[in-house]
């Protein structure tokens, strides 16, 4: 009675006051955010991962699953500062300078430095590595890694007298094939298009934009942004248009999460959205739909996103070497090629999509190709120092554009100016 | 004797004191001496700036956006919450059709976690299809409104939600007020042969004066703290048109880690709630007679 | 007939005949407030057990399913998120209940130099309450090295200024003429504070209670700033993390997962609001 006491006293003790990331000596277990909500499937297909790799490895793997990419950086960071933390995370690619900066990341090849692991580092795409490499070294591993494409409703294309075969692949046609496509009758209007504006995705769909007038945000090293550049500009003037001239696309913010959902329930015609959302569409759409690349001003243009697999500093060498055989794990060509089938975010490298399952999953569902055949023609994310509040300078002046409290030319200098004032320490020499 | 008593007082005290002192005096002190430093980031350390961060905040935008919003806030929800639970009290206190069950209606959303009506309010708001917006055409033929997506009705959005949720709170102070009140009074006013309106202005609302400021301190707090909904609703956007104090200290300290802008508007939303407090206290206190 | 509406109701229910038309107005007008507040639980309810497709359309004889809570159920943990909950609403009540009673009798009763003061001080946090402090008690927590537990979400509000503030009031009013009785009779100290005041309070604790446990049972801004990890959050917390989708939002499962996380409270609320309405009055909170 006593025992079972004093048992149960220790295990609530336990409970309550030890901090839920326990540092064993020998690496019995890792812990790992991932940022995605717990509705969907994806989290199972991340069980199963971790299931697979405790079989293999005797190592458990525990993903937290904490919310979306702003979430989880919140989350990831402030639990280091706090002295406990996550021993890896996936985190917004992107996220690459202001990551370094906080001074808690562990290159790889601090790691390992062995040959076999730089040939296993050289088996990404370019595209992808872009946001992994700075100094030199290799800060984080590709992996949940996407490109914005657009889904569209095909049986609206047939009944606006539009070719579904044939989706729009500049700004003009998105124009003329938005104003068909938008319908007001009485109080409901279907929408041509939509793009999400909210928090942590607008600064995504403004990249993608910019690249369809070949505009860079911003310079390799993270150290300054080109907001009211004449070409950013055009590119918003091209956005706030879509609302307020041509009246395809609702005013005001749109938030990502009712993207799909308005799709799947037939009020927007087309989406700017993820490729990893393409499973989701395809096993819920009660309709015929095609994906295809982004349009540009007048070719195809679009941007990559996602995230990677960050390494922390604070996990001592033989963790940070369990973490490091688990993104190789992850990255494998097979599971990457069945992580690409099961949520339709990229296979990250070349090999994956040799494959004979991924081989066959294209030849039967050919829509699963475009992402990857928008690689050349894919910009890198707005990635800067200081990341989050550059977003929120550049973010909460979309909005103003799209709520029309502000023009283009006024947006874009303000979220210039806020900018500058963000990254005037970093801008040295 | 005496002395033994004051030992065992300070004993009882204790446990409670460290608690407050430690986490209510003390972070407040340490916010004041946080916001004196700038932010130490990798390797540059934290240094003295005295009121530079103060200095700081006040050129930006964001922070005098968000002080208006939450004066805003205030002014909106503080007498609506309160005007409507007093009529709330009233009818179920009255003879009125149903009283249990409009009771029960009244109170619901104050045992509803704020973050999960948040998600089914999002779902009102939704433009389109939201029932909001569904509603509306079918009783005003209205368009599409994107309630929380633009900057004139998103406030307006959030200052509803807060005062669906704080109404039937401060609806249950006001009815055990008015079922306080004793029937003597009412049966000599009913003899006097006064009206109801004259009844409610004489009697009734003089009566639940002390409950009105408890329910008013309440409200005040509540305008600086209730922000969990915004949160998860709009994160304070579009641009900024729904950022309150809080959510941008939640925004400056967890999200940027920027801790020397963060204490220093810490500071001052505490000094803003002492200011209300000490009028509430010297101001209102005098006027309300208590037994 | 005008003597029978003030005895039953105790309230300004002088209405003559002509106001009929008035109390019309009147009773449509709670009505439409009561229809209005409800209308998120009844939208809840209705689309949680649906099938998705009629989560935004509203057919009378749209088919019945459980199916959203089993998905809910399943995709997230929530049997330890209400675990985390239910832990954390019983160690905080626990200890205000301990710590403000302690507290109150003290300053209901004693009188050393200084007791004003001190309660003053006490008073302060009824205005700088502990979720305004979020940054330095966050700092206090890393220090402690508390981050990531229960137990730092329960710390900063475990001793209570409304709680102790309360539990004063109503000792207050316990006569003096019961403690010397019992002093009589032998009774130390804390045998008086727990024979005598406690058991006269017991409506205070039982309102102070509930509104304590609504309180932290919802609680979120904390809670979500202090936890990591699944062994932690809280059902507030959990919920959120649930809905914040990559994928879009999905109506019914929504629901269904609020449904669940506030039935408790919801039932409570249903089976006890009598007494808690009761428990308000005599407690004097007004």
């Amino acid at each position: 009675m006593t025992l079972t006491r004093r048992t149960a006293l220790a295990a609530a003790a336990a409970t309550f006051a030890s901090p839920a990331v326990l540092r064993a000596q020998a690496v019995r277990e890792l812990t790992f955010y991932y940022p995605i909500a717990i509705g969907g499937p994806v989290p199972r297909i991340i069980d199963g991962y971790c299931e697979a790799f405790q079989r293999q490895t005797g190592i458990t793997v525990k993903p937290v699953y904490s919310g979306f990419y702003g979430e989880t950086l919140t989350k990831a960071v402030t639990a280091i500062r706090g002295g406990a933390g996550p021993h890896f995370s996936v985190l917004l690619a992107a996220e690459l300078h202001s990551l370094r900066d906080m001074d808690i990341l562990v290159p790889i090849e601090e790691i390992d430095a062995s040959a076999e692991t730089k040939a296993w580092l050289s088996g990404f795409f370019p595209a992808f590595m872009a946001n992994s490499l700075a100094d030199g070294k290799t800060w984080s591993v590709p992996f949940q890694r996407s490109t914005s494409i657009y889904f569209y409703n095909k049986a609206m294309f047939r009944e606006a007298g539009l070719d579904p075969e044939a989706p729009p692949r500049t700004w003009a046609e998105l124009v003329e094939a938005g104003r068909r496509l938008t319908r007001r009758e009485g109080t409901n209007t279907r929408w041509g298009v939509q793009l999400a504006t909210n928090h942590g995705t607008a600064q995504w769909t403004f990249g993608a934009l910019c690249n369809q007038v070949d505009h860079r945000l911003m310079n390799e090293a993270g150290t300054e942004v080109y907001f009211n550049h004449p070409r950013a500009i055009e590119a918003a003037t091209f956005w706030r248009d879509l609302a307020f001239a041509h009246q395809i696309t609702p005013q005001g913010v749109t938030e990502w999460a009712t993207l799909a959902p308005n799709f799947l329930q037939g009020t927007a015609a087309m989406i700017w959205s993820t490729t990893g959302n393409l499973t989701n569409i395809r096993a819920n759409a009660g309709f015929e739909f095609g994906v295809a690349g982004l349009p540009g001003k007048q070719a195809p243009r679009t941007v990559v996103g996602g995230g990677n697999l960050y390494l922390f500093k604070h996990a001592n060498p033989a963790e940070r070497e369990a973490s490091l055989r688990f993104a190789r794990f992850l990255t494998s060509p097979e599971l990457a090629a069945d992580w690409c089938i099961r949520t339709g975010y990229l296979a990250v490298r070349p090999d994956a999509w040799e494959t004979d399952a991924l081989k066959r999953y294209t030849a039967e569902f050919p829509a699963a190709l475009v992402a990857k055949e928008q690689l050349p023609v894919a910009t890198g994310e707005l990635s800067t120092y200081e990341n989050q509040r550059v977003y929120k300078a550049l973010n909460d002046n979309l909005q103003a554009l799209l709520t029309g409290a502000k023009s283009p030319q006024q947006a874009m200098a303000d979220a210039q100016a806020e900018a500058d004032r963000v990254l005037r320490p970093f801008r040295r020499g | 004797m005496p002395r033994r008593t004051t030992i065992h007082a300070w004993l009882m005290l204790t446990p409670a004191l460290v608690l407050l002192f430690g986490f209510t005096h003390y972070p407040a002190v340490a916010t004041l001496w946080h916001s004196l430093f700038t932010t130490p980031r990798g390797g540059r350390p934290a240094r003295f700036v005295g009121i530079e961060n103060y200095a700081y905040l006040f050129e930006d935008p964001v922070f005098i956006q968000a002080l208006w919003n939450n004066a805003i806030y205030a002014f909106a929800t503080i007498p609506l919450s309160i005007a409507i639970a007093l009529a709330m009290a009233l009818w179920v206190n009255g003879r009125i059709a149903g009283r249990t069950a409009l009771r029960m209606a009244y109170f619901t959303p104050t045992v509803l976690p704020m973050i999960a009506v948040a998600n089914l309010w999002l779902f009102f708001y939704t433009p389109d299809y939201g029932l909001l917006d569904q509603a509306t055409a079918l009783l005003f033929g209205w368009g599409p409104t994107n309630w929380i997506g633009s900057r004139e009705t998103a406030l307006g959005a959030m200052i509803a939600v807060a005062v669906w949720k704080e109404a039937g709170f401060f609806m249950i102070f006001y009815l055990a007020a008015l079922q306080a009140i004793p029937p003597s009074l009412y049966e000599a006013a009913a003899i006097e042969g006064a009206s109801r309106a004259r009844v409610f202005w004489r009697v009734t609302l003089p009566l639940l004066g002390p409950t009105t400021l408890f329910i008013l301190v309440n409200a005040v707090i509540n305008a600086f703290r209730l922000v969990d909904h915004i949160i998860v609703m709009t994160r304070g956007g579009p641009d900024n048109a729904t950022a309150l104090l809080l959510t941008y200290i939640y925004e400056l300290g967890f999200r940027f880690w920027d801790t020397a802008s963060a204490s220093a508007l810490t500071m001052i939303l505490l000094a803003l709630l002492a200011a209300t407090a000490a009028f509430q206290f010297l101001v209102l206190e005098r006027r309300t007679h208590y037994r | 007939m005008r003597a029978t509406a003030i005895a039953s109701a105790g309230t300004p229910q002088l209405a003559a005949p002509r106001l009929d038309v008035w109390r019309w107005i009147e009773t449509a007008a709670a009505w439409l407030f009561g229809l209005v507040w409800i209308a998120p639980l009844l939208y809840a309810v209705w689309a949680a057990i649906h099938p998705t497709g009629y989560a935004t359309s509203f057919a009378l004889f749209a088919p019945l399913t459980l199916e959203n809570f089993v998905t809910a159920w399943n995709a997230a943990p929530f049997a330890r998120y209400f675990l985390n909950t239910f832990v954390l609403v019983t160690m905080i009540l626990a200890a205000q209940f301990v710590l403000c009673t302690l507290a109150a009798f003290v300053f209901a009763r004693a009188g050393f130099r200084g007791a004003n003061v001190l309660f003053a001080l006490v008073l302060v946090q009824l205005m700088i309450t502990p979720d305004v402090l979020l940054v330095e008690n966050y700092r206090s927590m890393s220090t402690l090295g508390l981050v990531d537990t229960i137990v730092a979400i329960g710390l900063p509000y475990m001793a209570s200024a409304f709680g102790i503030f309360l539990l004063r009031q109503t000792f207050k009013q316990v006569p003096l003429e019961l403690e010397e009785a019992a002093r009589v009779e032998g009774c130390g100290t804390m045998a008086i504070l727990l024979r005598v005041y406690v058991p006269l309070a017991r409506p205070t604790y039982l309102a102070y209670g509930l509104v304590s446990v609504s309180f932290h049972w919802n609680n979120f801004l904390w809670p979500l700033v202090i936890t990591n990890s699944v062994e932690t959050r809280p059902l507030t917390v959990g919920l959120a993390v649930f809905a914040t989708l990559d994928q879009g939002i999905d109506w019914a499962i929504i629901s269904a997962a609020t449904l669940m996380t506030s039935a408790p409270l919801l039932v409570g609320f249903l089976l006890f609001q009598r007494q808690f309405v009761q428990s308000f009055m005599r407690a004097g909170i007004k």
